[in-house]
C-alpha cells in the first residue's frame, strides 16, 4: 500500500497511513502520548504542550498532536528531555491553579490530576500570590471557575464545532485569559452539557451533580436514554439506587460521546417527589392508595367478567417501554384478553416505509451511516431540536468528510447554515415538489440517506421511495419517530393492523381515537401513555386501568392505577428510530414501583390468563429473536451493548395505511412528552421549552 | 446602529478590501475605525459589527478582549499612551509616565473626569529607535522629555 509510512516510535517499528498525526499513529500501536488540548474529532489546537515528542533530527521537541508521520520518522515519546519538558509544563499549569484537588468536584477524575500523577510536579517555584476570578454560573446546567481552567479550548471547540452552537469564547490573553459565555454574564444555548464532560478539569461543573458524591462513591452503569428516538447510550452514575448523574465519557455506544441536555441531565423525574410508589384504586369517586394485591384482586374480579360478557376492550400500549413488555402486552392483549383493540401513539410511518421498500435489502440507514454518508438530505424535521444525535452525526459528517446536506424544512433549522440547498417548503406537498427539484444534485453522490419526518406518510412515503429508486444512486432512509421506543412498539405489533414483526393482523382492531370515541368501550388498559391528556373517553363506563409513574391525566381518571417503573429501572432491550436494538441495564430502583412487564405478569396472573409464558425479559427476548421477522439479531452483539440493525422484511406490509393517526409530538430539545414535565433540570433552564424551525 | 458620514464611507472602503463573504478578517480595522467615532467598544457597537462582518457577537467580543486598543469603557478625547518597555524604561520612559499620572491625576487605563485624556501605560510601541516614546490616539511623539510632555499635554487641554 504506497499509502502508508513506516515509522519508529520508542523503538517500536509503526506503518501508518500518510498523513496520520504522530499521536494517533502512536495511539493505534498502543503508545499513549498525553494531551490536554488534542481532543479526536474537534479541530486542532496545540495550546498545551503536553504532548511534546523528540523527533530524531529535529532539534526541538514537536508537537505530536499535529504532526503528521512522515517515512523513516525515529520518535522518542518518553525520553529524559521529553518527560522534563512535560514535567515544567504541568509546573507551569498548576502555577495558578488551585491545589484543593480534596474538595474539587473532579477530583479523582481529573485528566491534570493524572498526568501530574504521572509525571510529577509535586514543588513549584512559583511564589507569587494566584490570580483569582470568582466561580460564575452561566446557567442551571454550566458553572465556570476560571482559576482551575486551564485553557485546553475544548469546551469552545466541542460547543462551536459538535454542537454547532458556538456559545463559548475567550477573552482576555495570555495568563489572564477565560472562557466565556456568549450573553454576557450567562449562556444561551443548548444546555447539553457537552463543554462540562469534556472539560479536562474542574473549571466547568454541572448543576446537577456538582458537590453530590465523589466519583468512585458511584456505580456506572451504561443503558440507554429514555427520551428520543435516537437512542443514544448514557452511562449513569447511581449511588444508593438513585441516579446522580448522567454522561457517556467512554465514549461507547452508537453516540460516542454526544449526549443532549436529556440524555445528560434529564433522569431527575426517576426521583421526582411526585412518583408514584402504591397502586391507587378509586373508592367511593377517589382515587385512594391500595396494596398491590387489593388492586390486582380488583382487576381479576373485573376483567374476566368483561372478557366473558364480550365487551370491548382497549389496549394502549407506550412508546417508553422495552421491546420485551410491547411484545407481552400484545400477547396479553390479543391472546389473553382477546381483544384485537391495540394501539399507540404513533409518530413516524415506519410501516410505511417499509413497505414501500419491498424488494429492497439494505435501504434503512443506521446512525453510523448519517456519518459516513456522502449526502444527506432532512425533511420536515428541526433535527437539531428533534433528534439531537442524528443532528450532530450529520454536522460531524460534513466536518470530517465534506458531505453534502440538504434540508427541506417549513422554516430556518440549524442544518441550514451547514447545507449546500436549504429550501423552505411550506406544505406537504410543496415538500415533495421541493424533493424533486433537487434531483440532480442528488444524482451527484454516490450514496444518500434520507430523513424523514411525519409530514411524510401515507402515499407521501411511496412517491418518496420512488423518487428515490429514480435517482439511480444508493439511497437509504431514516423514517423519524418520537421517543426511545417508538420504533420498538410497532415493531412489536402494538398496532391494530399489525403483528409482531409488521404481520397482518387477521381482523384490524379499533385505533387509538377510535377506542377513545367508542361509546361502548368496557375497558381501557394503558401503559405508560397518556392519551386522555386533553380528551375524555366517550364511553362512561368503561373500568381504566392505567400503568404510569405518573399521577397524569390519563391516570387521574382510571379506576386503578398501578405504579410503573422508568426505562432507567429495568432490563431489556429498545429499538431506535433507525431500527437499531440496544440492550438496557437496570440503573437505578424505586420502591414500589414495578416494570410494566411485572406488572402485566403479575394482571395476567389475577386474570387467570394461560398461555402467556413468563413475563421474564430474557426469556420473552429470545422468543422475539426466534419469531419476530428481523429481530434475529446476534446476542453477543447486544450482550456487549452493540445496537445491531434489526433487518427488516422484505415483502409488502399489506394493511390499511393510516397517516392521519401519525402525528409527531414536536418536542424540543426542552420537552419529553409527558414525560418532561417531571424533570425540573428541563424546565429551569431558560431556554425550556424551546421552539422549532426558529419560531 | 449607524455612524457618521465620514466612517460610514471609511467602513464601506475598509469592506471593498475583502473578497465577498470573507469580512470576518475585516473585524479588528472595522472595531478600530468604529471606536475612533464612539470612543469605545459599547455592546451594540460589538452586535453591529459582528451583524455587518456576519460572525457571531461573541467572536468579535473576544477579539474586543484580547486586544488592549480596543476599550471597553469610555476614554478620553485623546488617548494618551506612554510606553514604559525596555528601551523606553532606559531613557526615562518611566518618569515621563509617574510625571504624566501625576499631573493629569490618574493612572493606568483611567480617564480625567471632562474625559478630554485618558492615560494608559503600554509595552513596545515599535519607535524603541526614537525612545523613549509615547502616543496620542494615532500620533507618535519620539525623543520625549518632561518638558515636551508638559507641553503636550498642555496643548491637548487647550484644545
Ligand atoms: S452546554 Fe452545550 S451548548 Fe451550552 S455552552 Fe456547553 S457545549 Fe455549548
Ligand atoms: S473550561 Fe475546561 S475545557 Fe474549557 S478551556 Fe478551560 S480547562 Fe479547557
Ligand atoms: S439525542 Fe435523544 S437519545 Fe440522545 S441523549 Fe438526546 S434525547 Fe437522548
Ligand atoms: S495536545 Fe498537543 S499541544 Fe495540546
Ligand atoms: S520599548 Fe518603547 S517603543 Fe519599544
Amino acid at each position: 500500500m504506497a499509502d502508508l509510512v513506516t515509522l519508529t516510535v520508542n523503538g517500536q517499528p509503526l506503518r501508518a497511513a500518510k498523513g496520520t498525526l504522530l499521536i494517533d499513529a502512536a495511539k493505534q500501536a498502543g503508545i499513549n502520548i498525553p494531551a490536554f488540548c488534542y481532543y479526536e474529532g474537534l479541530s486542532l489546537q496545540a495550546a498545551c504542550r503536553m504532548c511534546l515528542v523528540e523527533v530524531e533530527k529535529t532539534p526541538k521537541l514537536q508537537a505530536a498532536c499535529t504532526l503528521p508521520v512522515a517515512e523513516g520518522m525515529v520518535v522518542r515519546t518518553e525520553s529524559e528531555q521529553v518527560v522534563k519538558a512535560r514535567k515544567t509544563t504541568l509546573e507551569f499549569l498548576l502555577a495558578n491553579h488551585p491545589l484543593d484537588c480534596p474538595v474539587c468536584d473532579k477530583g479523582g477524575e481529573c485528566e491534570l490530576q493524572d498526568m501530574v500523577f504521572r509525571y510529577g510536579a509535586g514543588e513549584s517555584r512559583y511564589t507569587e500570590v494566584k490570580h483569582h476570578v470568582d466561580e460564575q454560573q452561566w446557567s442551571p446546567v454550566v458553572y465556570y471557575d476560571g482559576p482551575r481552567c486551564i485553557l485546553c479550548y475544548r469546551c469552545v471547540r466541542v460547543c462551536d464545532e459538535g454542537m454547532g452552537v458556538g456559545a463559548l469564547g475567550v477573552t482576555n490573553r495570555g495568563a489572564s485569559s477565560l472562557i466565556v459565555p456568549n450573553k454576557g454574564d450567562h449562556l444561551d444555548c443548548d444546555e447539553c452539557g457537552a463543554c462540562i464532560d469534556i472539560c479536562p478539569v474542574g473549571a466547568l461543573t454541572s448543576g446537577t451533580y456538582r458537590y453530590q458524591t465523589r466519583p468512585w462513591e458511584m456505580e456506572h452503569v451504561g443503558t440507554v436514554c429514555t427520551h428520543c428516538g435516537d437512542g443514544c447510550k448514557t452511562t449513569l452514575g447511581v449511588r444508593n439506587g438513585e441516579i446522580v448523574r448522567g454522561n457517556n465519557r467512554d465514549r461507547s455506544g452508537i453516540n460516542g460521546d454526544f449526549l443532549c441536555v436529556k440524555g445528560r441531565y434529564g433522569f431527575d423525574f426517576s426521583s421526582h417527589p411526585e412518583r408514584l410508589q402504591s397502586p391507587l384504586m378509586r373508592i367511593n369517586g377517589q382515587l385512594q392508595e391500595v396494596s398491590w394485591s387489593a388492586a390486582l384482586v380488583a382487576i381479576g374480579q373485573k376483567m374476566p367478567a368483561i372478557k366473558a360478557a364480550g365487551g370491548k376492550i382497549g389496549v394502549v400500549g407506550s412508546s417508553l417501554s422495552t421491546n420485551e413488555e410491547n411484545y407481552y402486552l400484545q400477547k396479553f392483549a390479543r391472546q389473553g384478553l382477546g381483544t384485537a383493540h391495540i394501539d399507540h401513539q404513533r409518530s413516524g410511518d415506519v410501516a410505511g416505509l417499509i413497505d414501500a421498500l419491498a424488494g429492497r435489502t439494505n435501504a434503512l440507514a443506521t446512525t453510523d451511516e448519517l456519518y459516513t454518508a456522502k449526502a444527506v438530505v432532512v425533511i420536515g424535521a428541526d433535527l437539531s431540536q428533534q433528534h439531537p444525535f442524528l443532528a450532530y452525526q450529520i454536522r460531524a459528517n460534513c466536518r470530517h468528510h465534506q458531505a453534502a446536506v440538504y434540508t427541506i424544512t417549513s422554516g430556518p433549522v440549524r442544518e441550514t447554515s451547514i447545507a449546500k440547498k436549504a429550501v423552505l417548503a411550506p406544505s406537504e406537498s410543496a415538500t415533495l415538489s421541493q424533493l424533486r427539484s433537487l434531483a440532480e444534485d442528488l444524482k451527484q453522490h454516490a450514496e444518500v440517506v434520507i430523513v424523514f419526518g411525519d409530514i411524510i406518510k401515507g402515499s407521501l412515503v411511496r412517491e418518496l421511495v420512488e423518487f428515490g429508486n429514480s435517482l439511480g444512486v444508493k439511497v437509504k432512509y431514516v423514517c423519524l419517530v418520537d421517543y426511545v421506543n417508538s420504533r420498538g412498539a410497532v415493531d412489536m405489533g402494538v398496532d391494530p393492523r399489525l403483528l409482531p414483526g409488521f404481520k397482518p393482523a387477521p381482523t384490524a382492531g379499533m385505533t387509538l381515537p377510535e377506542m377513545i370515541a367508542s361509546p361502548d368501550l368496557a375497558a381501557f388498559w394503558v401503559v405508560g401513555s397518556n392519551p386522555l391528556e386533553k380528551q375524555g373517553l366517550a364511553s362512561s363506563n368503561a373500568f381504566i386501568v392505567v400503568q404510569d409513574m405518573f399521577l397524569t391525566e390519563t391516570a387521574k381518571r382510571a379506576d386503578i392505577v398501578l405504579p410503573s417503573a422508568s426505562l432507567y429501572e429495568k432490563n431489556g432491550t429498545v429499538t431506535n428510530g433507525t431500527g437499531q436494538v440496544q440492550r438496557l441495564k437496570k440503573a437505578a430502583s424505586v420502591m414500589g414501583a414495578k416494570t410494566d412487564l411485572d406488572i402485566l405478569g403479575l394482571a395476567a396472573r389475577a386474570i387467570k390468563l394461560d398461555g402467556l409464558g413468563a413475563a421474564n425479559a430474557e426469556k420473552i427476548f429470545d422468543e422475539i429473536r426466534s419469531s419476530v421477522r428481523g429481530y434475529n439479531v446476534p446476542l453477543p452483539v447486544i450482550a456487549t451493548g452493540g445496537a445491531p440493525l434489526t433487518a427488516p422484511l422484505n415483502g409488502r406490509v399489506d394493511v390499511q395505511p393510516q397517516p392521519e393517526l401519525i402525528r409527531s409530538a414536536q418536542d424540543t430539545l426542552f420537552t419529553s412528552g409527558t414525560l418532561g414535565r417531571y424533570s425540573k433540570m428541563l424546565n429551569s433552564v431558560m431556554e425550556a421549552p424551546g421552539k422549532l424551525y426558529g419560531k | 446602529m449607524k455612524f457618521s458620514l465620514s466612517t460610514e464611507a471609511r467602513l464601506a472602503q475598509l469592506a471593498q478590501n475583502y473578497p465577498p463573504g470573507r469580512l470576518k478578517g475585516a473585524v479588528i480595522p472595522m472595531l478600530m475605525y468604529c471606536q475612533d467615532e464612539v470612543g469605545y467598544i459599547t455592546p451594540e457597537l460589538a452586535q453591529e459589527v459582528a451583524t455587518r462582518c456576519g460572525v457571531s457577537t461573541l467572536e468579535v467580543e473576544e477579539v474586543v478582549g484580547f486586544y488592549t486598543m480596543l476599550r471597553k469603557q469610555r476614554m478620553g478625547k485623546t488617548h494618551l499612551q506612554i510606553c514604559t518597555n525596555i528601551s523606553c524604561l532606559l531613557t526615562g520612559g518611566e518618569e515621563l509616565y509617574e510625571h504624566a499620572c501625576k499631573k493629569l491625576g490618574i493612572g493606568h487605563n483611567q480617564v480625567t473626569e471632562d474625559y478630554q485624556i485618558s492615560l494608559e501605560e503600554v509595552e513596545c510601541i515599535g519607535a524603541c529607535s526614537w525612545a523613549p516614546a509615547i502616543q496620542t490616539n494615532y500620533d507618535f511623539h519620539h525623543h520625549v522629555t518632561i518638558e515636551k510632555l508638559d507641553q503636550i499635554i498642555d496643548s491637548l487641554r487647550t484644545k
